[in-house]
């Protein structure tokens, strides 16, 4: 009877009006007396902080890329040096004349990127035009063809290292890292047992050491005529520790998959390539996706590890730059703007996983 | 030695499954033992028991969802054996629906249904989509084929999960509890769905606890304990005098 009462009361009772929402914020903000506290403390921090962060990045900064003097005697940042040396930074050792070529590869490489973002343009075409620009960019950056002059890998720097290390380390990883989770969850025991000491082997390693192994030891061991450049022993490197952690996640998702789902694609009669395709990958790779794109994030950021076997990607060429004696050392400046270019990547591959889990859901 | 196992029996024409001397453990748990099954095309039987009895294990060793360990099982003359090639021949030749549906949730109903007729069977998308219509049409569902499997009830899910089997055009029919875990005012669309597929002159055999269907449709009912076939018998004998003290005292339970 009151459950009746109540809810009949509830019908005619009228809408609670909505707040402004300067009022909704104030609530937020001071509604209790734990969190006007904490408002005010937060105030506190930021006005201790905000104006000198503005002065030193902002009002006593130093933006012109010409005097180097006005570095020297200014007490905010120097900009200016991020803004004379960004081509150094950007492109490392590689020939001053010729770095139209690597600005043009990392121009390749973002478009494609940014084409591949799109649902809509995922499709054989999108694969071949990797292919192809893939060539492109070895073409260009190599040289000794169409009349460019040869620049060798150990010339190689910065932007353009960072970027063909991720997509190729990741490009290849990714599907390797398939085949090693689906191996590891095999019916045969010895590609289980394979994929299995593979996985754990790399995993157990620093991937520091994997670097120093691929550029310092193989060489010890393999005849020259055998060993392959020191950008791709790197690059072979990352590749294999990134495909070791990727497999473990991709094996997180299979387990995920309950057994009634291989059963039916079984009783249908679909082949195990089949299923593994069809069935069980599709709705795998959907779970993971948050942990895929962490590791993926992080694998972004690895890259820049090549500098300890002596390749020049973006932070090696910021550090060479900071060596000129014609201006200050702009450290902190100069890694921020590097930092900012990482964040960039990183940040905008999370907003891609973000909008893949979306759609992931809104199909289900 | 397993030939002799296989009785010659005289009718026009072969049994479609034909199991002789089955034996099968799950580690130490002996799940089948000695378990001879010779079904009729055309044949509709229930198969019933308590939990643990082996009666799943049974249907599922038909298309080898489990391997058995000794004896014979042919189906439609193919002996299922280690032999891949064989294996898949007769998973095209038989249909399982199982309790818990089993659709592929990231795909919609028309996609559930087209799948393996199009990778499988190898027909075209237009005749596959031909096909699962006229199918979905027959469940009574033709109007949620956009729809994914999780916007379906329970029932409506088990009814896509019997046409997207009968889109391979099976010759068997494997049941695996379908009605078990529907809410009760779904179990009739189902077992109505089951019954008019009976009437079509499909082979089924259908584990199942619902008696009034087995007395509706069964031409054979058999009841299995500790992995045994105990009793198999027409429904009215089954029903009416039931040999062994063990059915009685099953039939007892489930029927009070």
């Amino acid at each position: 009877m009151t459950t009746m009462l109540s809810t009949l009361d509830d019908q005619s009772a009228p809408r609670p009006k909505r707040r402004s929402r300067l009022a909704t914020w104030a609530r937020l903000l001071l509604g209790t007396p734990l969190n006007a506290g904490l408002t005010a403390l937060f105030a506190a921090i930021l006005l201790w902080f905000v104006p000198g962060l503005v002065r030193w990045a902002i009002s006593d900064a130093v933006f012109s890329p010409l005097y180097p003097e006005a570095c020297r005697a200014a007490t905010g940042a120097c900009w200016g040096f991020v803004a004379a040396k960004s081509g150094q930074i950007l492109f490392g050792i590689y020939p001053p004349d010729e770095r139209w070529r690597p600005f043009l590869v990392c121009v390749v490489i973002l478009a494609l990127l940014a084409a591949s973002v799109w649902p809509r343009l995922w499709s054989r075409r999108l694969l071949l035009a990797w292919a192809a620009a893939l060539v492109l960019v070895i073409a260009l950056m190599l040289g000794g063809v169409f009349g460019l002059a040869a620049v060798p890998t150990s010339s190689w720097g910065g932007l353009p290292v960072t970027l063909i290390l991720t997509v190729v380390a990741i490009g290849i990883a990714f599907p390797l890292s398939i085949g090693l989770a689906l191996a590891r969850r095999s019916r045969m025991p010895a590609v289980r047992l394979l994929s299995t000491v593979a996985i754990e082997t790399i995993r157990g390693l620093p991937l520091l050491s994997l670097l120093f192994v691929a550029s310092i030891m193989l060489p010890l061991f393999l005849p020259d005529y055998l060993l392959p450049d020191k950008f791709v022993r790197a690059l072979v490197a990352l590749t294999i520790f990134a495909a070791a952690y990727l497999a473990e996640v991709v094996r997180g998702g299979l387990q995920a998959i309950p057994k009634g789902q291989t059963e039916a694609a079984e009783a249908l009669g679909l082949s195990y390539w089949q299923r593994q395709r069809l069935i069980i990958l599709p709705q795998a790779l959907r779970i993971v996706i948050p942990a895929l794109a962490n590791t993926i994030i992080v694998m972004i950021k690895n890259t820049s590890l090549v500098l300890v076997v002596g390749l020049f990607d973006l932070i090696s060429s910021g550090k060479a730059a900071l060596a000129d004696p014609d201006w200050p050392s702009p450290a902190a400046e100069t890694f921020l703007f590097i930092g900012a270019i990482y964040f960039a990547l990183a940040f905008g591959f999370a907003r891609f996983a973000d909008f893949l889990e979306r759609r992931a859901k809104v199909s289900h | 030695m397993t030939g002799v196992l296989i009785s010659a029996k005289t009718r026009r024409e072969p049994p479609v499954v034909e199991m002789a001397g089955v034996q099968k453990w799950f580690g130490a748990f002996h799940v089948l033992q000695d378990v001879d099954l010779s079904v009729r095309r055309g044949e509709r039987i229930v198969i019933c028991g308590p939990s643990g009895s082996g009666k799943s294990t049974l249907i599922r060793c038909i298309n080898r969802l489990e391997e058995h360990q000794e004896g014979q099982i042919l189906v439609d003359g193919v002996e299922l054996g280690r032999d891949l090639k064989q294996v898949d021949a007769i998973r095209r030749l038989t249909g399982m629906v199982f309790q818990h549906f089993n659709l592929f949730p990231h795909l919609t109903v028309l996609e559930n249904c087209v799948l393996a007729p199009i990778w499988v069977a190898g027909l075209s998308r237009h005749e596959a989509t031909e096909r699962a219509l006229h199918y979905l049409e027959r469940v009574r569902i033709p109007d949620q084929a956009q729809k994914y499997p999780g916007q379906l009830s329970g029932g409506q899910q088990q009814r896509v999960a019997i046409a997207r089997s009968l889109c391979m055009s099976p010759r068997i029919m494997l049941f695996d509890e379908p009605t078990s875990a529907l809410d009760p005012e779904m179990v009739r669309e189902v077992l109505d769905t089951m019954i008019a597929l009976a009437g079509d002159g499909m082979t089924m055999l259908v584990v199942t606890h619902e008696m009034g269907f087995a007395r509706q449709v069964a031409d054979r009912v058999i009841f299995m304990d500790g992995g045994r076939i105990v009793e198999s018998n027409p429904p009215d004998a089954f029903f009416s005098a039931p040999r062994h003290e063990r059915t009685r005292r099953f039939l007892q339970q489930i029927l009070h």
